[in-house]
């Protein structure tokens, strides 16, 4: 095996890993940075709408009403210490990387631009505020380029294309990461102090998903296997406008800027769902009443989409009814969406200024993940027990500043916010630390099971299992869940787990570039996710943010304010998985609150039915 | 609801493999098409249902990572961003031009990402941070004059259609300009004097002829060669204020 020795080991280079390697190395750190893509290609670049930071750039704005946002969007699971920081430092985090040259659109005053976003309002609900801060509809796109860029002109070490699988864990101390370089097949070790996971999500356990093919969770499922818990796995968003059946992602700037949902009536029905803030309701409210629409056979010709309408002529009409003076046109709509313009017209035939978009549910972030403190360490316990030497962040990281739900322009934010901050942290601890040794063994482990996957002689293609998985999880662990569908989950991904492990074979027997090896070891990744999201959706005996079920519509808030915790206990191939509820959620403003002795009608931060 | 049959023939090599390791043509038929099915989906068919060892790189699968640049019907091309009913029944694949192939649709990308960091692709700007803690000041209207530049995804559709760059490696290529063109024009930066020096080199953008194939192979629509012949303007002004005209909306 090829050896490697970096203080910090970053795995991931979308913005989180980025993020954290540049505050590493300016720590003065020795830096690694290891990726299974060429850093440009992280899904970091498909984020479309916004961050969200209360700049106050056009609205009167403040972190703690972004912070309020934040809690109340995340059905009141968001642990209130890390929804603070998050808002506080997003105005930091976006003044930097305008610094970092990032090219935001601008106001007549010369600031940084903002638009409204689903679920952020001003004054606690009071009204919604443009708080998202945009370069035109490719956000994402300029926080990636623009953290690639810095780290170029910082020269910081990159390994491309080198896919980390497997964590070196000894004596419960983080010592190093396992991966293969995709471009030979060889294995190299890469022995660090600190290792930070920022791998992003796990959208491909599905089969309709706004998430790139590399979306497939590797870091948790890795850390998984390592002891780590996943935290609040049962929770993962439904973005509400993927594009019909491709699910491509259609940002909630088109509402933002306006842009309406319509069912077959042409109704805009979520003037029913949220009276108050309408098409602009958090992700899982909208998500739920398309589905319920649809259900109705209120889909459009009866089928399971609805309109996504951002014609100037319908977007006025509804301006002019709600008594505003703004009006928008043609090049209005090209300068400020033009890359959903361009899907819609690639994929679609549809031109979005003549023609409504076809819209329905897509599956699209993972709030829960590996569990942290608000400084990228990793924890694992309902204690916070901090494991020496591991960080996470980003989506597969779960602080939770999201809680139950996601807000929109959040996970930029959370990328900018907790990335810095584990890299800051990572280069304190490096100085405070000596080595851990290398175990013996280290990489053996999984090297003998790629070999297994290699020379499986069965009739099992990776293909067939993943499409399964996909559709068992879009239909029993979707938008909605009850027992009978999430038990009938587990029950097909166990047996898709035991065709994985004693039925594989694949074709490719070469060493350079094996997709068809890498495709089928990520699958296993997928197959724990999965199967751990839906065993953890099993014990949740109640209604919050993207977790619906059928049979226990309601929150319920005396037995389930607590974050869940997914242990694996043995081998990942006959795992049970161990999944506790015991992990008290952070409430410190609303105890805060209370210790002020505000009265309970004038406590914000007490947890209440939400309405939009 | 269509249900085309589609012959792909795609351009293969492997250097594990001997008799493979030169390059060679390979036919597939798929059955069950529909028009808007995207060429990638097609080609993860014939991966999944027929041949494993079919390799390409891919990830966000509708045009913004950049991965599955090659050449289908001998035009550049992100394979997540062309329909069968654009390219019609009968679809020829090959890998992307002007870098080493290392195994069927997957180029050695290095060449290309050396040249992009050959131009200095990152902001300079050493002035003190504004007082009031905020953003530093720009109009739109001078944020719009490198706007199209700023989409660019270092797919390498426009660097790898260029005759100049098959003829000599060693010129940078329309990416990398395109990359510096983003960070000359933008008002902010302070180090555009370098990044002209640069690019006014032998290996800079006098080896562009204004061929114009970079331009439609663009899957951002960035006007490529006008972008390099404003860095040219530039270079032969010796300035950079004045020569771009905004253009405020796209044109479709």
């Amino acid at each position: 095996m090829h050896m490697h020795q970096h203080e910090v080991i970053i795995v991931g280079a979308g913005g989180a890993g980025l993020m954290a390697a540049l505050y590493a190395s300016e720590g003065g750190a020795d830096v690694a940075v290891v990726s299974k893509l060429y850093p440009t290609r992280s899904h970091t670049g498909a984020a479309q709408g916004g961050i969200g930071a209360a700049l106050g750039n056009i609205d009167e704005d403040q972190p703690i009403y972004h912070a309020y946002d934040t809690i109340k969007g995340g059905d009141y699971l968001t642990d209130q210490n890390a929804a603070k920081v998050l808002a506080e430092e997003a105005i930091d985090s976006v003044i930097e990387l305008e610094r970092y040259g990032l090219p935001f659109d601008r106001t007549p005053e010369m600031r940084i631009s903002q638009r409204r976003f689903g679920g952020h309002t001003r004054n606690f609900g009071e009204e919604l505020v443009h708080r998202a801060c945009h370069a035109a509809d490719r956000t994402g796109h300029m926080i990636l380029q623009t953290l690639y860029q810095q780290c170029i002109k910082k020269k910081v070490n990159f390994f491309d294309e080198f896919q980390v699988v497997d964590l070196i864990v000894n004596d419960g101390k983080t010592a190093g990461v396992v991966a293969v370089d995709l471009a030979t097949g060889e294995f190299h070790i890469f022995h660090g102090k600190a290792v930070l996971f920022a791998t992003g999500g796990w959208g491909r356990c599905w089969s309709v998903t706004s998430n790139a093919h590399s979306l497939t969770g590797d870091g948790a499922a890795i850390a998984l296997r390592r002891g780590v818990p996943m935290e609040d796995m049962e929770f993962f968003q439904f973005h509400p406008t993927g594009i019909y059946r491709m699910g491509i992602l259609i940002t909630e700037g088109v509402r933002g800027e306006g842009g309406v949902l319509l069912n077959d009536k042409g109704e805009r029905f979520m003037e029913k769902y949220a009276p108050s803030v309408k098409d602009l309701a958090s992700r899982d409210v909208v998500s739920r009443a398309i589905y319920d629409e649809v259900a109705n056979g209120r889909g459009i010709n009866g089928k399971t989409y609805v309109h996504l309408d951002i014609r100037p002529a319908t977007v006025n009409h509804y301006f002019e009814q709600e008594g505003s003076d703004k009006r928008i046109d043609d090049n209005y709509v090209e300068s400020k969406l033009p890359d959903i313009l361009d899907f819609c017209r690639t994929y679609l035939g549809v031109d979005p200024v003549k023609e409504p978009m076809p819209v329905q549910p897509t599956a699209h972030y993972a709030m829960g993940g590996i569990p942290t403190n608000v400084n990228a360490e990793v924890v694992i316990d309902e204690n916070n027990t901090v494991m020496p030497g591991l960080y996470a962040a980003g989506e597969t990281a779960c602080v939770s500043a999201h809680g139950a739900n996601r807000l929109g322009t959040n996970s930029l934010v959370d990328l900018v916010v907790f990335g810095r901050r584990g890299g800051m942290k990572m280069a304190e601890y490096v100085k405070g630390v000596d080595w851990t040794p290398l175990p013996d063994d280290a990489g053996k482990e999984v090297e003998a099971e790629f070999k297994r996957i290699r020379n499986g002689k069965g009739s099992s293609k990776p293909y067939e299992l993943r499409d399964a998985m996909q559709k068992t999880m879009n239909d029993n662990v979707g938008v909605y869940r009850t027992d009978d569908t999430m038990k009938k989950a587990v029950d097909e991904l166990k047996q898709l787990r035991e065709s994985y492990y004693n039925d594989i074979t694949i074709d490719d027997q070469g060493y350079k570039f094996n997709t068809d090896l890498m495709e089928a070891w990520e699958l296993g990744c997928m197959l724990q996710l999965a199967e751990v999201t839906a065993q953890s959706a099993l014990l949740r005996t109640e209604s919050r943010g993207a977790h619906s079920r059928d049979d226990f519509p309601d929150r319920d808030d005396d037995n389930w304010m607590v974050h869940t915790l997914a242990y694996q206990t043995g081998a990942e191939k006959e795992s049970d998985y161990r999944v506790t509820a015991d992990k008290p959620v952070d409430l410190s403003l609303w105890e805060d609150e209370k210790a002020q002795g505000l009265p309970d009608d004038k406590q914000k931060f007490k947890p209440k039915p939400r309405v939009y | 609801m269509a249900d085309l049959t589609v012959k792909f023939k795609i351009r293969r090599q492997n250097p594990e493999i001997p008799g493979k390791d030169k390059p060679y043509w390979q036919e597939f038929t798929l059955t069950g098409v529909e028009p808007t099915d995207r060429v990638l989906e097609m080609l993860h068919r014939i991966k999944w249902e027929q041949d494993g060892t079919l390799s390409l790189r891919r990830s966000c699968a509708h045009g913004v990572c950049g991965s599955d640049a090659m050449r289908i019907n001998g035009v550049n091309a992100l394979a997540c961003k062309v329909l069968i009913q654009d390219v019609g029944n009968e679809i020829m694949v090959e890998p992307i031009l002007g870098l080493p192939v290392i195994k069927d649709l997957i180029v050695d990308m290095e060449p290309f990402f050396d040249h992009y960091r050959s131009v200095m692709p990152y902001y300079v700007n050493n002035d003190p941070v504004p007082e009031d803690g905020r953003e530093r000041l720009q109009t739109q209207a001078d944020k719009d004059k490198f706007d199209d530049t700023t989409k660019c995804i270092l797919c390498a559709c426009c660097t790898t259609s260029c005759p100049s760059y098959w003829a000599n490696g060693k010129y940078v290529g329309p990416a990398a300009i395109v990359q510096a063109h983003r960070f000359i024009f933008d008002t902010r930066d302070q180090a555009a004097k370098e990044r002209l020096n640069i690019l006014a080199e032998e290996n800079g953008v006098w080896r562009c002829r204004t061929i114009y194939n970079c331009t439609p192979a663009c899957p951002r629509e960035i006007q490529v060669t006008k972008a390099i012949g404003e860095v040219k303007l530039a270079i032969q002004r010796g300035k950079t204020d004045g020569i771009v005209k905004v253009v405020h909306a796209h044109q479709h």
